[in-house]
């Protein structure tokens, strides 16, 4: 028989164990808040190594970016505009279509069909971006050449066209979610006010969901600006100040991936270059993040 | 006078309903882009890459001679990456799930902590791959080395294994909770013994599509310095390296150079010659095939649960 003391102290080994399996758990939901704190501090420092070398006003504002090359120059602009561009190319796909898509599944397609189709767009974002990038380089782009006979190998129209088709399942349910987050009643005012499904779904839905679809459009180029092999393997690698997307250009991620390949010895300028470039993508895609989920939460307030 | 404006009624009601059946097949239409571009997208990798897919193809090394060039090094390399990714992920994502859900007080902290986990799903994969350039490659000194490349793709998926723990949890009941309570179990005696186990399969749904999404991930494994041109495996461990004439040990096969499918994939692509883009193709096939049939995989399993737990 068990007495009460020796109860009693089985509980504090009982408490003990407890508060170590705890300690373990907050430890693995801290390694988040470390990631994060070792992503910005190796950025910052390797970055600031290269910007001893090299002059913010330079970084910023020279149109030619060569770290690699004897006469080295250090301005960021052709490959920010490079992302641009192709971010630019992938929403002008991404966006009309994700909407259509967002709005015919929240407020036209039978059950059936939503249950046939989302699994599908999901496995659309399961395929690797490599294989996308060869999609691009030798199946989007030769179609593109028929009708544009001077389009070069590389350029940034076919991947970026690519990178939308692969961003549109995303846009589409952030968007959706967004619809569907528009109470029932407002729907029914509509329609007993005659208007048609069309009509509700544009004249009513749609503005009320307008801040989760701005949200959808934001968060999408933030997963253009990120992407890098579609580009890396479509785009060319060179670095080139256009805003044409027919044109060959490098972007800040496919930057990185050719230094990479490269073998570039630790501490030298061009090892730290790919840092001071990672950097601007992270506040690039930083500032589009923040933007999308406060636009997000705004909808998810708003009723 | 009447009988017009009746008509007029009826010519714009039936205008509109063929409004409505117009958008319901432009909206058809949209969501088939997507199906039909991974169709095509399949389909032409097949075209290019089938002829290619031989029992030699898995079985030789890269070569310089396309038709003699084979994935062996490259399929290895990915089996043993997702090996490590799965030790480091799986029970570092599950935990900060369990914590998140069940133990974290309403504090500054957790706020932190679930910020940082939305934030991190948004980081670009290639910024994953400078923090292991920096950090496990040069300060930790792993090297470019299968365990840098696990531990990398880990860290990259996390944010995907802890969401989808948290929602599994988040969906069992708080009587199933107040019952474990009831009988006198601890707090971890009720998640080890009753959370974690009818939370099992959606789990499990969220550490499959973590490791597809690994298996493709190209970008932050370049980064790190994986070499394309690997014509050796990692050394097997007890068996002995006949440069050195000494057993390998244990856990060499961590510290050993690699490469990973995508990165052979990648690397004939570059390449001009038509041969080595079909030996890409046929790359392409193999990762394609694997994650979507593990995304498959996941759908149908989580499809499984929704219908047949029932609270």
């Amino acid at each position: 028989m068990n007495t009460p003391a020796h109860r009693l102290t089985e509980n504090k080994l009982r408490k003990a164990k407890e508060k170590v399996i705890e300690g373990i758990l907050f430890l693995a939901a801290f390694s988040a808040v470390a990631t994060t704190l070792a992503i910005v501090a190796i950025l910052l420092y390797e970055a600031s190594a290269f910007f001893e070398h090299v002059s913010l006003v330079e970084f910023l504002t020279h149109t030619q970016w060569t770290p690699l090359f004897e006469r080295a120059e250090y301005g960021i602009l052709p490959l920010v505009a490079g992302t641009l561009v192709t971010a630019g190319v992938a929403l002008a796909v991404a966006v009309p279509i994700g909407v259509i898509v967002a709005i015919y599944l929240s407020e036209f397609a039978p059950h059936h069909v939503r249950e046939t189709v989302k699994p599908f767009l999901e496995m659309l974002e399961g395929v690797p971006t490599v294989v996308y990038g060869y999609f691009a380089l030798l199946f989007v782009t030769p179609i593109l050449q028929i009708f544009m006979p001077d389009l070069p190998g590389f350029n940034m129209l076919g991947p970026g066209i690519v990178i939308g088709i692969m961003i549109i399942p995303y846009v589409s349910s952030v968007s959706e979610d967004a619809m569907r987050a528009v109470p029932m009643s407002l729907r029914e005012g509509s329609y007993a006010m005659g208007a048609t499904r069309f009509q509700t779904a544009v004249k009513v839905v749609f503005p009320a969901a307008i801040s989760g679809v701005l949200a959808a459009f934001i968060l999408g180029i933030s997963r253009a600006v990120g992407e890098t092999m579609v580009v890396a393997v479509a785009a060319g690698q060179q670095p080139n100040f256009t805003w044409d997307p027919r044109e060959p250009a490098a972007t800040i991620t496919a930057y990185i991936v050719q230094v990479a390949l490269g073998d570039l010895p630790h501490g030298s300028i061009g090892y730290q270059s790919i840092f001071a470039a990672g950097l601007v993508l992270v506040l690039m895609t930083l500032v589009f993040n923040i933007l999308g989920h406060m636009l997000r939460r705004k909808f998810r307030e708003a009723y | 006078m009447q009988a017009t404006d009746l008509q007029l009624l009826r010519a714009m009601i039936a205008q509109h309903k063929r409004y409505d059946i117009l958008f319901g097949l432009v909206g058809l239409l949209a969501t088939m882009v997507g199906v039909v571009t991974l169709l095509v997208l399949f389909i032409d990798l097949v075209l290019d890459g089938y002829p290619r897919l031989t029992y030699d193809f898995f079985t030789s090394f890269p070569s310089r001679r396309a038709e003699e060039a084979g994935i062996l090094s490259a399929w290895v390399g990915t089996v043993l990456v997702m090996l490590v990714t799965a030790v480091a992920a799986i029970p570092l994502g599950v935990g900060a799930a369990i914590y998140l859900e069940e133990y974290a007080p309403k504090n500054w902290m957790t706020d932190l902590i679930e910020i940082n986990v939305t934030n991190l799903a948004g980081v670009p994969s290639i910024v994953y791959g400078l923090l292991a350039l920096g950090l496990f490659v040069y300060i930790l000194d792993f090297g470019q080395s299968i365990l840098t490349a696990g531990l990398t793709l880990a860290l990259l998926i996390l944010p995907v294994i802890i969401v989808a723990t948290r929602e599994s949890l988040r969906s069992i009941p708080v009587a199933i909770r107040e019952a474990a309570y009831a009988l006198g179990a601890t707090r971890w005696q009720m998640v080890s013994d009753h959370l974690l186990r009818y939370s099992m399969g959606g789990i499990l749904t969220g550490i499959i599509i973590g490791m597809a999404r690994a298996i493709g991930e190209t970008a932050p494994i370049i980064t790190i310095g994986a070499l394309t041109f690997i014509a050796f495996l990692p050394p097997v461990p007890f068996t002995i390296d006949p440069s050195t004439d000494l057993p390998a040990g244990p856990f060499d096969w961590l510290f050993s150079p690699f490469t990973v499918l995508p990165i052979q994939m990648f690397n004939w692509v570059s390449r001009p010659q038509a041969a080595f883009l079909e030996n890409a193709a046929a790359t392409g096939i193999v990762i394609i095939v694997a994650t979507l049939a593990m995304n498959g995989l996941a759908i149908w399993l989580r499809y499984r649960i929704r219908k047949h737990i029932k609270w």
